[in-house]
């Protein structure tokens, strides 16, 4: 745990999952062994370029993951390291998936757009302490069929047992096998699992996750058992700097992940 | 505590007993056309005689020659600057053989005396400790200087035509926060003290007994100073201006606002930063600087290729939303401690007081 002072964490090994898109293995270079939830995430820094906010992936063999997408200077540059050379690293930061809470419940992720990180890492986590939750649905939209990421995974979540894969892509004109063609919410009427003991965890663009809100309601799903991971522009990650409110809230700090209830009234409200 | 009286002529004490006890004096002084707290190195280098002139967009200074050195009511900047600066390292970086070697930026405080400061910047303080110092991540820099302040504060003795203090509570009289409060009056000044480190600087002091006729004559002034035109809506009343969303007269204040951001500046409470990666030309070293924000930037609410608050409309309604009403929920009040400032310095004049008063229409009364 750092908060004002980046941490070093060496790159082992990077993964490549597609083009643009690369899984960093970090060693955390402290003393202090580093503890986190699924659905935080840190700050980390580029020498001499810049510093942003990358959700934790997850944590294998004593290293750290971060899956981050180049659509910039400081992204772009991270997605390029060598072996051997160093990030700075603040955090955790934010408040992750209550995963505890949720024991004993039917889980439901809903995710859209392109390795959604903060889903996938409590999924695996889900998976890797099955018998701790009862039915487990994934429901992940992309745009093409190809853009899905970490295929294999989805293959072996359904083959697993009491466990519901769906996938629907949005801008394909033929249907493959496992495949649904339109929106991740149309996959929402094909889902099974009991609303009444269930947890229900969001994470994609805000459009998509209003156009998830009527399809839970009709299947009885209850506004408290929402949960929504959110994205707005960090600078200090420490409910400090002021970019990332909305209304309220401080998403760095509050959230990113939130009870819907309690970013309801602000959900898809223009300019906030 | 009975007030003691200092008569004018012994002020120059006051500022020598703060300097021998190892406080660098921060005075009013006039620069550039406005008062402006910066190091005092004599009391004659206050804004004597000085009173100024406010209205919305405007802001004009007069030597009106009386004896008076706090007649005026406020300048662009309150306590802010010297708190939480406008440029502040967080941290650096060096590139070593061995990988990169982080470096905390450590505080560098030093005990300040700050002379004349209005109960609206101590508000407006009060709100900066919440945001800086008393949440979950204390900010090293404000806490460090926060602790080494002596503040000796003067009640007003007459409003601006942008003061409105007393609908937001904030004023004209200071009721907490300093160590010394004088009320200025024709002869001198009543000095009250609030705290142990107030305590030491008074018992330097050739204080008389305040007479009746001081005491009388401080009132009077307050009394005066109480008549302000402008009235912001009640705390509660805010709130609704989040019922107020879509309103067309965000639109309408777009056409005028040319998201300068000056009002974010000026105004005491507003706290964002954005941070920039700089690389330093001699060492190399990466300096992590943080600098001061608006929410009428640019890239304010930047992600991912789009920006939330592309429109004007929706950066005034983000600044005053924000101010007046969310702020209540995240700090227990609203934002603005009715300094006027952000009406004053706004070149094209827009009135947040006029602006809320509008969007609450009706609704209001
Ligand atoms: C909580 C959270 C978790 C995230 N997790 C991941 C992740 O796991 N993987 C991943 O690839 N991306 C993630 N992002 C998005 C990532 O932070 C942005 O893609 C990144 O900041 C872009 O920086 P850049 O310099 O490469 O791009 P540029 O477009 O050059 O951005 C310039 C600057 O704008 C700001 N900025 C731009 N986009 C964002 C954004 N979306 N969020 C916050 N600040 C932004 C940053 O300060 C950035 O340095 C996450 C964002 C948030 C808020
Ligand atoms: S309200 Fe006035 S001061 Fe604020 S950004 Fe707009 S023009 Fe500038
Ligand atoms: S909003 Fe305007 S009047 Fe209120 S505290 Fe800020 S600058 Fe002063």
């Amino acid at each position: 745990m750092t908060d004002y002072v980046p941490i070093r964490a060496r790159l082992m090994v990077t993964t490549e999952e597609s083009p643009g898109l690369a899984t960093l293995h970090l060693k955390v270079q402290s003393e202090t062994p580093f503890t986190f939830q699924f659905g935080q995430f840190n700050m980390l820094s580029m020498f001499g370029i810049g510093e942003i906010p990358i959700s934790i992936m997850g944590w294998q063999d004593g290293l750290l993951m971060h899956t981050i997408r180049a659509v910039g200077r400081v992204s772009t540059a991270m997605i390029g390291m060598q072996k051997d050379q160093e990030l700075g690293l603040r955090g955790p930061f934010g408040k992750g998936w209550p995963l505890e809470k949720f024991e004993g419940r039917d889980l439901v992720f809903i995710t859209a757009g392109l390795g959604c990180a903060p889903v996938v890492a409590a999924i695996n986590y889900a998976v890797a302490h099955r018998n701790r939750y009862r039915r487990i649905v994934i429901l992940q939209g992309v745009k093409h069929h190809n853009d899905l990421l970490w295929q294999p995974k989805y293959d072996a979540w359904r083959t697993m047992g009491d466990c519901q894969v769906l996938l629907a892509a949005s801008e394909e004109s033929k249907r493959k096998h496992h495949w649904k063609l339109g929106l991740v919410t149309a996959l929402l009427d094909d889902a099974e699992f009991d609303p009444r003991h269930c947890a229900v965890m969001i994470c994609g663009p805000e459009i998509m996750m209003l156009a998830a809100m009527p399809f839970l309601q009709k299947h009885q799903v209850r506004d408290e058992d929402i949960y929504l991971s959110m994205e707005r522009n960090f600078q200090c990650g420490m409910g400090a700097c002021g970019h990332c409110q909305i209304g309220p809230h401080f998403v760095c700090r509050d959230g990113p992940v939130f009870h819907y209830p309690d970013v309801k009234p602000w959900l898809g409200v223009k300019g906030f | 505590m009975e007030k003691g009286f200092l008569p004018r002529e012994n002020l120059s004490q006051l500022h020598a007993v703060l300097c021998q006890q190892g406080y660098k004096v921060i005075g009013p002084q006039v620069k550039d056309g406005a008062i402006v707290f910066d190091g005092l190195r004599d009391i004659a280098d206050l804004p004597w005689g000085i009173v100024e002139h406010t209205e919305a967009g405007a802001y004009r200074l007069e030597d009106t020659g009386d004896n008076r050195c706090f007649a005026w009511n406020n300048g662009p900047q309150g306590l802010k600057p010297w708190l939480f600066k406008s440029q502040q390292t967080v941290w650096r970086g060096e590139a070593t053989s061995d990988g990169i070697r982080f470096k905390s930026e450590q505080p560098s405080p030093q005990p300040l005396a700050f002379i004349g400061i209005r109960s609206c910047d101590i508000s407006a303080l009060y709100l900066q400790d919440k945001h800086f110092m008393h949440s979950a991540y204390a900010d090293p820099w404000y806490t460090a200087q926060r602790k080494q302040l002596c503040l000796i504060a003067v009640n007003c003795s007459r409003s601006n035509d942008t003061c409105f203090c007393e609908s937001t509570g904030d004023g004209v009289e200071a009721t907490y926060g300093y160590d010394i409060l004088l009320d200025e009056l024709d002869d001198g000044y009543l000095v009250d003290v609030k705290s142990e480190r107030g305590r030491a600087i008074t018992a330097a002091l050739p204080l008389q007994p305040g007479s009746q006729q001081h005491h009388k004559q401080a009132q009077r002034q307050l009394k005066n100073a109480r008549h302000q035109q402008r009235v912001m809506p009640d705390a509660e009343q805010l709130l609704k201006l989040l019922e107020h969303l879509n309103d067309k007269h965000w639109q309408d204040i777009a056409e005028r606002c040319l998201a300068c951001g000056n009002c974010t500046l000026t105004c005491p409470t507003c706290f964002c930063s954005k941070q920039e990666a700089e690389v330093e030309p001699v060492s190399g070293e990466h300096h992590q600087v943080r600098y001061w924000d608006s929410c009428f930037s640019e890239k304010h609410g930047y992600i991912a290729g789009m920006q939330l608050r592309g429109d004007v409309s929706q950066r005034y309604r983000q600044w005053m939303t924000h101010k007046l009403a969310t702020w209540q929920a995240q700090y227990d009040r609203s934002g603005c401690v009715g300094c006027g400032r952000c009406i004053s310095w706004c070149p094209a004049a827009i009135d947040i007081v006029a602006e809320a008063n509008l969007i609450l229409g009706d609704d209001h009364d």
